[in-house]
């Protein structure tokens, strides 16, 4: 079973000496120049990785990082120091360094500290992979590396693995509050090498979540390395992708990283607070086409970006972003709340304790729509058809963003047609979303493969999307189309 | 005396590790350890934002069990933890399987001595945050003065490094090393008459203070950038030459050495892959990967496995000189290493490049436009649309357009795209002016042709 959070503030005092009295003195140390609040964000993780090469283990490997983030917030500054030295002589030195944002002096009575409990109920697993024994995990690695090579005679090398962390949190904050969290992390890969007459085609596929080995209950490794494997298969009959901009159909599922790279960023609160975002000082205003909904929610069970708690201790939930084409919403952190005098939408989030938190994305969808996904290809005259991705980048000021599309299609006279070889596609994230003219019936949210970097530091995250029809985006192929404009 | 301590310290542990493992019994092992600390300052609308400082150590050990090997890592550096580190990674190396490559580097292509090449600059242990708060501040402070225009702020961060690194192995090799590093980064937004924001940034990086542009010059280069944003609008799709920027172009030599990976080229995951001798660039482009040049990011006295590092050449004249590699792979391949691995505390040795340079040409830069009769200046590439087994290149672009020889308008949104082969080999002009950026250099450099999509 995976901890509780009870478990978790036990596992911290009796295995670190990390108990509520060490947790108020090192709080008291931070608030000694009189900063208006600190925090504390302790980490112990372990990981595991299994590759899989040329039919056989290539290499494991282990890790075990642990440490505390000491956060002190002086208005809108923040100091920031870590320790990996659990000691309370180091935690109070990583303290005092962090407390220099301030300039005063202590005013504040002793941090006094309760466990408070909330459901921590969004990944409690029977069986979490880490405990898992590795022979169990070799011999998933080597059904996955079977089932590609028998898919098809050109997969010639097939690469695979598997990587698997739990990650026990302790917060602490100067306003007494202290919350624990259990957080598993699974991820397999697969990536495959067709070659066929000389030519090379390689594809990945992946998945998991805040999971234990009953992920592999609903995903065979065979499927996942068959999907691989038909992709890179699939990629030698690709054609060069055309050039210019064409209505684009999006497979429902991965292509949620398009919404992911079109608003998500966009509506994180620092950027608005700081009125860097092309989505600033616009809530309540039309920033889509009005069949679009979207929401960040971390409640979903399971799920890659799924969290009980954000990283500064709030309970994560589920949060309207955008409804029916209105900006609803920004994704907040505790400094952003502070700033628009809203609650915290539970978005502050890290990569480890080494780093200061910031809003962030959990899981990102589009709601539902009516259309039949068939229709929207059918609306489409010339256009494309993405169906999976290897990622996505956006410049949050002036709303440009791009998405590489690794599994995409012609649509000619309203059918799928030929593939298409690797191609990026680049919109502006209003722009873009006023022209969703079609949304299908059909949600799906990715399988867990997704990491979402910002500022140098690395999340999981989810993204989901329906089958959705935009009336025109930039296709960076090399095709140029008959009629296609000439400078 | 802090420096001195620092350089040490890694040592000495990784040194116990590795003996913790040789008396359990391991046939080879190698320990690694780094200690590193980073401080920064960010100020944003001249307002300090946030200002950390942290030691950050941990300690690695690989161990070769009968060809089985497995990596762990820790950063709890007690004998207790230690003890079970080397534990865990028997019990992994159990699980693995052989694997006849599997091993340390050569003793006899080991450095014997680490050679002073200028990576530890004895004032950045001393800079303290009054003078990072200084550097930022006035870094930014030149980007919102530059132009009325500019509105609004990213903010400015200076930050210093110190870090230290030892690598023991049972062979005997025993080194370390420490170096330093500094950079200095901005963005600013400019507003346009109908409000729309548009950015840019700027920044320096180097091993050393006195290296590093000053931060006068870095905000007014960020607000130069921002302010030919303005005004930007998309292009039309056609087929015309691509004349990279230098800061651009410094990108390409990273895709050079991405797909000259040994590791790459076992998995037959590259376009160069049986092109070594070949001519796979225009004559006019040479691509060196140096890790021995003195005071530069990408430079160190040895490599990931203890391999004395080297000087080579990529691409010289256009044509492909070979494949970079650790020792694991070049085993695999029949080749030798080329002192090319780097080493993460909690990983297995990966092959990766020093300082990347694209050798200056003869051709001034404004000749370069100056011959463009119709085509694009790229100075922003965004996403990460390459494939390195098929060489399909497609990223997202801004730039400015060229008319008639000249710089005119700026564009955006839009898209470049080409086969990696067909843009080096339509390298057509190399610029006199290379520039480093961080660890790596290049000039000017034009393709005849690629594909630009927009309307």
């Amino acid at each position: 079973m995976s901890d509780t959070p009870a478990d978790v503030i036990g596992f911290y005092a009796n295995q670190l000496g990390v108990d509520e009295a060490a947790a108020e003195s090192v709080l008291d140390s931070a608030l000694g120049r009189g900063g208006s609040f600190a925090e504390l964000y302790f980490e112990h993780k372990r990981s595991g990785s299994l590759s899989f090469e040329d039919q056989q283990v290539k290499s494991t490997q282990a890790s075990l990082s642990q440490g505390v983030g000491i956060r002190v917030v002086e208005g809108d500054a923040i100091g920031y120091a870590y320790t990996e030295d659990l000691s309370l002589d180091a935690m109070r030195r990583a303290a005092a360094t962090a407390a220099q944002i301030a300039h005063g002096t202590s005013d504040s009575d002793p941090v006094d500290v309760t466990a408070e409990s909330y459901p921590a109920d969004r990944y409690a697993i029977a069986s979490p992979s880490t405990s898992t024994p590795l022979a169990d995990k070799v011999e998933l690695l080597r059904r996955a590396d079977d089932a590609a090579r028998a898919w098809n005679s050109s997969i010639t090398r097939v690469d695979a693995s598997m990587v698997d962390e739990e990650k026990r949190v302790l917060i602490v904050r100067s306003d007494g509050r202290l919350v624990a969290d259990y957080q598993p992390l699974l991820r397999f890969n697969v990536s495959c090498l067709s070659e066929l007459d000389g030519e090379r085609r390689n594809a990945r596929w992946g998945g998991g979540g805040r999971m234990g080995m009953a992920y592999f209950d609903e995903h065979s490794p065979e499927s996942l390395a068959e999907e691989a494997a038909r992709q890179a298969v699939l990629q030698q009959e690709a054609r060069e992708a055309p050039a210019g901009t064409f209505p684009v159909v999006l497979a429902a599922g991965d292509s949620g990283i398009l919404l992911h790279e079109a608003v998500g960023h966009g509506l994180e609160a620092d950027f608005n607070r700081k009125e860097t975002s092309n989505y600033s000082n616009r809530i309540g205003q039309p920033v889509a086409s009005d069949l679009v909904t979207v929401i960040d929610d971390a409640t979903l069970n399971l799920s890659r970006g799924s969290v009980n708690i954000d990283d500064e201790g709030e309970v994560a939930g589920h949060n309207l972003l955008i409804e029916n084409g209105q900006l609803a919403a920004y994704m907040q952190d505790r400094i952003s709340s502070d700033h628009f005098g809203v609650a915290p939408s539970g978005n502050g989030r890290r990569q480890s304790f080494r780093h200061a938190p910031m809003p962030r994305m959990t899981n990102t969808y589009m709601t539902a729509g009516e259309d039949e996904p068939e229709d929207l290809i059918r609306r489409v005259d010339f256009g494309i058809y993405c169906k999976a991705f290897s990622g996505g980048q956006v410049n949050i000021t002036n709303g440009d963003f791009v998405f590489s599309v690794t599994e995409g299609y012609l649509i000619e006279s309203g059918q799928v047609t030929a593939p298409i070889r690797d191609v990026n596609l680049i919109g502006n994230g209003p722009d873009v979303l006023s022209k969703v003219t079609g949304v299908g019936h059909d949600l799906e949210m990715s399988d867990g493969r997704w990491t979402c970097g910002k500022s140098g530091q690395s999340v999981p995250v989810g993204v989901g999307i329906p089958t959705v029809l935009v009336s025109g985006i930039t296709v960076g192929g090399t095709q140029m189309q008959p009629g296609a404009g000439m400078s | 005396m802090a420096n001195q301590a620092l350089s040490t310290e890694p040592l000495e542990i990784a040194a116990r590790l590795l003996e913790m493992a040789e008396a359990a019994g391991v046939d080879q092992a190698d320990a690694v350890a780094a200690s590193s600390t980073n401080a920064s300052t960010t100020v944003r609308k001249q307002q300090i934002e946030k200002v950390s400082e942290s030691t950050s150590r941990s300690v690695g050990l690989r161990v070769i069990l009968d060809g089985r090997q497995a990596t762990v890592s820790t950063s709890d550096i007690s004998d207790t933890a230690l003890a079970e580190t080397v534990q865990t990674a028997l019990e992994l190396a159990r699980v693995s399987e052989p694997d006849p490559f599997a091993g340390l580097a050569d003793p006899r292509e080991q450095a014997r001595n680490v050679p002073q090449m200028g990576l530890f600059d004895e004032q950045i242990p001393e800079v303290d945050g009054d003078h990072r708060l200084a550097q930022a501040m006035s870094c930014e402070l030149s980007a919102l003065d530059a132009d009325e225009r500019i509105v609004n702020s990213g903010g400015a961060t200076f930050s210093t490094n110190v870090s230290s690194f030892a690598l023991v192995d049972s062979n005997g090799f025993a080194g370390t090393y420490a170096d330093t590093g500094a950079s200095m980064w901005v963005e600013v937004m400019a507003q346009e008459e109908d409000g729309q924001l548009r950015n840019a940034g700027w920044s320096t990086s180097e091993r050393s203070l006195h290296r590093l542009d000053s931060p006068e010059d870095v905000g007014r280069e960020a607000a130069a950038r921002t302010l030919r944003q303005l005004g930007a609008t998309k292009a039309s799709t056609c087929e015309v030459p691509v004349v990279w920027e230098p800061r651009m172009a410094s990108g390409l030599a990273g895709i050079v050495a991405g797909a000259a990976n040994g590791e790459a080229l076992y998995r037959r995951a590259t376009f160069l892959a049986n092109r070594e001798q070949t001519d796979v660039a225009s004559p006019l482009l040479t691509i060196v990967d140096d890790s021995t040049m003195s005071n530069r990011l990408g430079s160190r006295p040895f490599d990931g496995e203890g391999v004395v590092t080297r000087r080579n050449a990529l691409i010289q004249q256009g044509v492909f000189q070979g494949f970079l590699f650790d020792s694991y792979n070049a085993r695999r391949l029949d080749a030798s290493s080329t002192g090319s691995a780097w080493r993460s505390v909690g990983g297995l040795p990966q092959i990766g490049s020093g300082n990347l340079a694209i050798e200056s040409g003869d051709t001034p830069p404004e000749q370069i436009i100056a011959e463009v009769e119709d085509g694009l200046y790229l100075t922003t590439l965004m996403g990460f649309g390459i494939n390195y087994t098929t060489g399909d290149f497609s990223r997202g672009a801004a730039g400015i357009w060229i008319r008639n020889g000249e710089l005119a308008e700026p564009v955006q949104e839009i898209n470049v795209s080409a086969n990696l082969l067909e843009m080096f080999q339509r390298v057509d002009a190399v610029g006199s002016d290379a520039q480093w950026f961080g660890a790596s250099s290049a000039p000017t450099v034009r393709m005849s042709r690629m594909t630009v999509s927009g309307v």
